[in-house]
């Protein structure tokens, strides 16, 4: 066999890298198909998003209702995988506002006819992040973010740790009193690989929950933050939440 | 000089570092999901799993498939934009099999979820003090629920 000489040698090595290469890409491409769950759902396809508008939530509790009801969470006041708070804020104490949330707001609030105080409804769910410290920290990869950008639990990998519970900044993860294992808001993903809304947001009298896909460039997601000032909640945090809130008072955390 | 005289204990060293690799690649093919990192660093498997859930509301869509004339009067009213099972509750059930009748919701408790007074409500919103107002249970008679006239 003729010793190849230096071009030659580099010529070969070199189709053979970038034909690896694109080989691994090309795989990876095949391998990212669809869930076997949902025939037609692509996953890949969608970036999914919530729009939460304080201006029009009215504290009615039926989100939280229905959350539990379509996925099962226990009724107990402990576990919600969406919650509504009311704040209250005193102008004579402006930064310690009184936030409550009876049983989650499950069954509404309580009349509150005080005057003059700064006061509204927030509701919580997860925020469903991009860069999600609940995913960093799983030390068995059973919490991740899937290629539409929900971050969900696998429960017949979690152990329980609750790593993730403390890591998560909004408080949106528990651990499920009947399986152990951690829990929290899948942004019904049952229901949204299928063309449905999530539970919340059919519920939702006043549509001040909206489930947008950031990916469909005809989604009125996009206009809705075009023209209107949105935040998300602890942007410090740098976890890049997908939980918009429209109107949101700086004293909420 | 033979550069290679005894090279027995190479020969084990190598024997030894095959087992371990054969080893490593037999355990990691048990263990490891087939499924893991298909998507990403956990197992495919898990998405379908958390998506096989049974749905428990049915949605508008699906409400109006069938009642098309309730949503025509809801069409133009302040309930307009209201999903029928924010009222009604959840009614997957009654959308797969229409024998399972719903119950009719109660016309003061429901109302009075949306409609009790509230500071921390936004302005505008029609709140009522029930108790004043009218009869428990009346609110239906001078407001129809599907099309509210104030």
């Amino acid at each position: 066999m003729p010793v190849p000489d230096r071009r030659a040698f580099l010529l070969q090595t070199g189709k053979l890298l970038v034909l690896t290469a694109s080989a691994a890409a090309a795989w990876d491409y095949v391998a990212a198909g669809q869930p076997e769950n949902a025939p037609g759902y692509d996953a890949t396809a969608h970036w999914w998003a919530m729009i939460i508008d304080v201006e029009q939530c009215i504290g009615c509790g039926r989100c939280v209702q229905a959350c539990k009801a379509e996925n099962g969470v226990s009724t107990e006041p402990y576990y919600f995988r969406t919650w509504v708070e009311r704040y209250e804020i005193d102008p004579s104490d402006p930064d310690h506002p009184r936030v409550e949330s009876p049983n989650g707001g499950y069954d509404g609030f309580p009349e509150n006819t005080r005057a003059g105080v700064k006061t509204f409804f927030v509701p919580k769910l997860c925020n469903h992040c991009a860069d999600s410290p609940c995913v960093q920290v799983c030390p068995v990869g059973a919490t991740f973010q899937t290629p539409d950008g929900v971050v969900l639990v696998d429960k017949e990998y979690c152990l329980g740790c609750r790593y993730c519970i403390q890591a998560c900044p909004y408080g949106c993860r528990f651990i499920d009193p009947e399986t152990h294992t951690a829990d929290k808001c899948t942004l019904c993903y049952h229901r949204i690989t299928k063309g449905l809304q999530t539970a919340c947001v059919e519920v939702c009298p006043t549509g001040a929950r909206y489930l947008g896909d950031l990916k469909n460039p005809a989604d009125p997601i996009h206009e809705f933050l075009r023209t209107h000032m949105v935040q998300v909640l602890k942007p410090q945090m740098a976890t890049h939440p997908k939980t918009f809130y429209n109107a949101l008072d700086g004293v909420v955390r | 000089m033979e550069p290679f005289r005894s090279y027995e204990h190479l020969l084990r060293l190598a024997a030894l570092f095959a087992i371990g690799a054969v080893m490593f690649i037999g355990l990691r093919w048990l263990l490891v999901p087939s499924d893991y990192g298909r998507f990403g660093p956990y197992r495919a498997a898990a998405l379908a799993a958390n998506g096989a859930r049974p749905i428990v509301y049915a949605g508008q869509l699906a409400c109006v498939e069938c009642h098309g004339d309730v949503a025509e009067i809801r069409k133009t009213n302040a309930h307009a934009r209201i999903g029928c099972e924010s009222c009604h509750g959840p009614l997957a059930s009654h959308a797969a099999d229409p024998a399972q009748a719903p119950r009719r919701p109660d016309p003061r408790a429901t109302c009075a979820v949306c409609h009790i007074p509230d500071v921390a409500k936004p302005p505008g919103f029609k709140t009522v003090n029930f108790d004043e107002h009218a009869e428990p249970g009346s609110c239906t008679t001078c407001h129809p629920a599907h099309a509210p006239n104030l």
